[in-house]
């Protein structure tokens, strides 16, 4: 089953509204309520990203019996360094949104502490792909 | 414990959200980053921070939330008001610092 969203760069007003739309989804799907955790804190982390960083963007959403996997797809600025930008503390981020409480280089981190794969792939001056998976089983042997 | 009776015994306002002062506030967290809250919060966790923005709300929502406490007698923003009736998670005030709430907070959760 797969859904996509828009995502706007720079209209905060909508920022996690993507996010809780999955969110709703993945609840009426009765899924384990550790795992529907672990996907809302990696799917904000990017629709955030998308929204300080890039021009436009989008969510797909795709949910089948073993995992449920997010790919953000952005037309933006790209990411010069992955390396660099997955370390934490790191953003380059503006003051004014990091006043907001957003740029404190912990969105990528969250995202791989929360998420059992991530992958990104960048170019720089075109824009950037996210991809996050979470196991629906490994989950389940959990609890 | 609920939100109303930390309101009651912390002395504070009640901006918003009054339909969600009944849920139960099992600990809280205190920081001015979104992306620590998000990343380290847990479910019915009352959040101290001066953020008043309608992000905070995001948030509190997606996080399942109990509250949100706003520190040295900073006022939601009018969006974030509204937010928070909707989502039925109440924004409550102090005149105190974060630093001062979080450790009344504290010995009202651990005494309780």
């Amino acid at each position: 089953m797969k859904t996509q969203y828009d995502i706007e760069g720079g209209n905060f007003s909508k920022a996690g509204f993507a996010s809780s739309e999955v969110k709703r989804m993945l609840k009426q799907l009765n899924l384990d309520i550790k795992l529907i955790k672990r996907v809302v804190v990696a799917m904000y982390e990017g629709e955030v990203n998308i929204v300080v960083h890039a021009y436009h963007g989008t969510a797909e959403v795709d949910v089948s019996e073993k995992r449920i996997r997010i790919l953000f797809t952005d037309r933006g600025p790209g990411i010069k360094d992955i390396d660099q930008a997955m370390q934490a503390g790191f953003s380059t981020a503006t003051e004014k949104i990091r006043e907001m409480g957003f740029g404190a280089g912990m969105g990528l981190p969250n995202i791989k502490a929360h998420a059992d794969e991530l992958n990104i792939s960048s170019t720089p001056g075109k824009g950037t792909q996210v991809e996050i998976i979470c196991y629906i089983k490994k989950d389940h042997q959990n609890t | 414990m609920t939100v109303k009776d930390v309101v009651k015994a912390l002395n504070l306002t009640v901006y918003s959200g009054s339909d969600g002062l009944d849920k139960p506030v099992n600990g809280g967290y205190t920081s001015d980053l979104l992306s620590d809250v998000m990343g380290n919060a847990s479910e019915g966790m009352a959040w101290i921070t001066l953020q008043t923005h309608k992000n905070v709300m995001a948030i509190a929502s997606l996080k399942d939330l109990s509250a949100v406490i706003l520190v040295n007698n900073l006022q939601p923003l009018e969006d974030t008001q509204q937010y928070s009736n909707q989502e039925q998670i109440p924004i409550v005030g102090t005149t105190l610092s974060a630093f001062e709430i979080s450790g009344r907070l504290h010995n009202l959760l651990n005494s309780s």
